[in-house]
């Protein structure tokens, strides 16, 4: 924290609260001069993209939760009497509706790019898992606004995503019930929910404060994964980034806009339009985009597996979905330590550059399977494509580690620009 | 890189939306009418004597079973009727209310700010008129079906037809190929003429069916014109202030160490 030396403001109000409490020698420091490498292409501009996001959907939640009714009742009309009876109701539902598709598109490209450029390598490996965290409590957070309407596909949603706690042996079933509040998703499920949804973006904040508390420890990575040697290398982060972001900015709402009001309901599922039936079962319960590829890996283990020459259900197909499904996240959590290549950056690793592809593209047919039917011949690529995916992290890396030849890196930053330009 | 994170975005995208297009069981692709949808694309409007005629079908015809419950008598002036006309047209209905002073409930005529009355008192009224089948409120119908405009189009004038040798419909029920299953309880609502239009248009069961989509169109999302009007002021906005950000930034960059 800024202790110590302190250059005097010229404001005496500024410097009288500074000599206090140095609020304002803090921003100077971390977002004024704070040194940032000079080669940041556009990709570095998502981590202020998801701050924006998050701020918006707390901004536009709160003004939400002031006509939202939490009741099985009440919710699915008075979500309508906003789209309807509000004043600009429907501008503000809209923005959070698809803001938190915006925050997933933002951030997955923020975390694609972190493995690209092998941002979570050492010495950024906590940075890293804190960023794993905010994703784990984003996931929270989005499941639990897509209950609040009370539609459709937020009751059946609700009730697939809590049974798979029901997979835990022996007091999945308790856990379950103590979740709902019930025996079924009610009345008590709808109101935890909301308060949740309420409490954890707030949660989230926090782990934002620590995530970028060590990112202003070790620094930035930037496109080439080296370090900084020198001054010639880095350049203040104001009013260079802060430029650069507001730009990135702009054209990133331009195509938030675009959603918002020309194809809101685009990412969204029609049934969720249809109020809340317990009788009645949609044909298909697709959850949002964002987690169609781990639906899919959660789906992709149908065999129950018995303890040898017995009927005794040792994993039921249902826990080792689950099972899969946690460890595709514990595989980003243990990243920074399967993948020991000293060099971070794709950009001089050759074999690692184009399988980084491969495993996206495998990330995105995940995601295709993950909206469709489980029928054939879905499941088998469903399959095949969750095993490459956790593949790549435990065969694929570790191989890479001792066989790739890497290119050789430049000496600096600085060089580097000026070879290029 | 960036080349190619631009097709994985595309690629994202599109098939986020796919889940949302794929068909439903058996159920024929829906069709939109020959003359397509005033309220499509970035710059379409409702066109008001068509909500004012589908208005009269869903009145006339569709409110004998259907509600429209999160829809008030007020909301009708956007559809282009007036104060007074929307007063009477409240007036019209029949309204359960009370209790008064004397702690009875009473029937009063319907006030502009009413919501639409109910064909039905409760789902289970609705029932047990209509075979054990629920006739579904129709507030949001065209935003909460896959296929929106075009399927209620083609289920309202998919009717008639004759179904295929291996498929045997039963009594209560009606044959429609748009519908998932093939088999509605809702037998064929609208006919020809089954309503006649104070603007002279001529009513086609398409005629009758386009005009009632165009309205519940409406009923489902009546903020639509003010979100594009609004969308294209913010995103013009947008487009020039990118334009001078991205002057910013260059020329602050320009004075780069």
């Amino acid at each position: 924290m800024a202790h110590g030396e302190r250059t005097p403001f010229k404001n005496p109000l500024i410097d009288w609260v500074d000599t206090r409490l140095p609020v304002f020698t803090l921003m100077q420091r971390e977002y004024g001069a704070f040194p940032t490498p000079k080669n940041f292409n556009y990709l570095w501009n998502f981590g202020a993209l998801a701050m924006f996001m998050l701020i918006t959907m707390i901004v536009t939640g709160i003004f939400l939760a002031m006509y939202y009714t939490a009741s099985t009742d009440h919710a699915f009309n008075s979500v309508e009497r906003i789209m309807r009876d509000v004043n600009w109701g429907w501008l503000i539902r809209y923005i959070h509706m698809n803001g938190a598709s915006m925050f997933f598109i933002v951030v997955y490209v923020h975390i694609v790019r972190g493995m690209y450029y092998g941002s979570y390598k050492n010495p950024r490996e906590l940075l890293w898992i804190l960023g794993v965290v905010i994703l784990l409590l984003m996931m929270a957070t989005a499941f639990m606004g897509y209950v609040l309407p009370w539609g459709q596909m937020s009751f059946w949603g609700a009730t697939v995503i809590t049974n798979l706690f029901s997979a835990i042996p022996f007091v999945g079933k308790a856990v379950v019930t103590w979740l709902w509040g019930g025996f079924s998703v009610d009345n008590p499920t709808l109101n935890r929910f909301y308060s949740l949804h309420y409490l954890l973006p707030f949660v989230i904040i926090a782990v934002v404060f620590l995530h970028v508390a060590a990112l202003h420890i070790s620094g930035s990575n930037n496109p080439l994964g080296i370090e900084p040697k020198s001054s010639k290398d880095t350049i203040p982060f104001h009013p260079y980034y802060t430029s650069k972001d507001l730009f990135g900015l702009t054209v990133f709402l331009i195509f938030y806009a675009l959603i918002i009001f020309y194809a809101p309901n685009l990412l969204g599922d029609p049934d969720n339009y249809i109020p809340a039936n317990p009788m009645a079962t949609p044909a298909h319960i697709v959850p949002e985009w964002y987690f169609l590829p781990f639906y899919a890996i959660l789906r992709s283990f149908v065999w129950d597996i018995h303890l040898p020459f017995t009927s005794v259900v040792l994993i039921s197909s249902k826990l080792g979905g689950v099972l899969l499904m946690f460890g595709s996240i514990v595989m980003m959590l243990v990243l920074p330590w399967l993948d020991r290549c000293q060099v971070r950056s794709a950009m001089f690793r050759p074999i690692f550059k184009k399988l980084f592809w491969f495993f996206l593209a495998d990330c995105v047919i995940l995601g295709y399977i993950g909206g469709q039917p489980a029928e054939e011949p879905y499941i088998t690529i469903g399959q095949i494509a969750t095993l490459y995916y956790f593949a790549h992290f435990l065969v694929i890396i570790p191989l890479l580690n001792k066989y790739e030849k890497t290119l050789p890196l430049p000496n600096s930053i600085s060089e580097a620009v000026l070879k290029k330009s | 890189m960036s080349r190619h994170l631009f097709s994985v975005l595309t690629l994202v995208i599109g098939l986020a939306a796919a889940p949302a297009m794929a068909s439903e069981s058996n159920a024929t692709p829906p069709h939109e009418p020959p003359a397509g949808w005033p309220q499509e694309g970035p710059f379409g409007t409702y066109d008001r004597a068509a909500l004012q005629r589908g208005f009269q079908v869903y009145k006339q015809v569709c409110s004998a079973c259907h509600s429209l419950k999160l829809l008030s008598y007020r909301d009708l002036t956007a559809l282009g009727f007036s104060e007074p006309e929307v007063k009477a047209l409240a007036a019209e209905a029949t309204v359960h209310d009370g209790p008064n002073d004397n702690g009875e409930m009473f029937d009063r005529p319907g006030r502009p700010s009413d919501s639409f009355v109910k064909p039905f008192p409760n789902d289970q009224a609705a029932r047990a008129a209509n075979n054990g089948a629920l006739p579904p409120d129709l507030s949001l119908i065209i935003k909460a079906r896959k296929g929106h405009e075009s399927y209620v189009y083609s289920l309202l004038t998919g009717f008639g037809k004759t179904p295929p040798g291996d498929e045997i419909i039963p009594a209560s029920m009606n044959y429609n190929p748009y519908f998932p299953g093939h088999q509605i309880a809702m037998p064929a609502p609208l006919m020809d003429n089954a309503v006649t239009y104070a603007d002279g248009t001529s009513a086609t069961v398409e005629q009758e069916a386009r005009d009632v989509v165009q309205f519940l169109a409406w009923a489902s999302e009546p903020k639509l014109e003010d979100r594009k009007q609004t969308g294209l002021k913010v995103i013009l906005f947008l487009i020039a202030f990118a334009g001078i950000m991205y002057a910013v930034k260059r020329r602050v960059w320009s004075k780069l160490p």
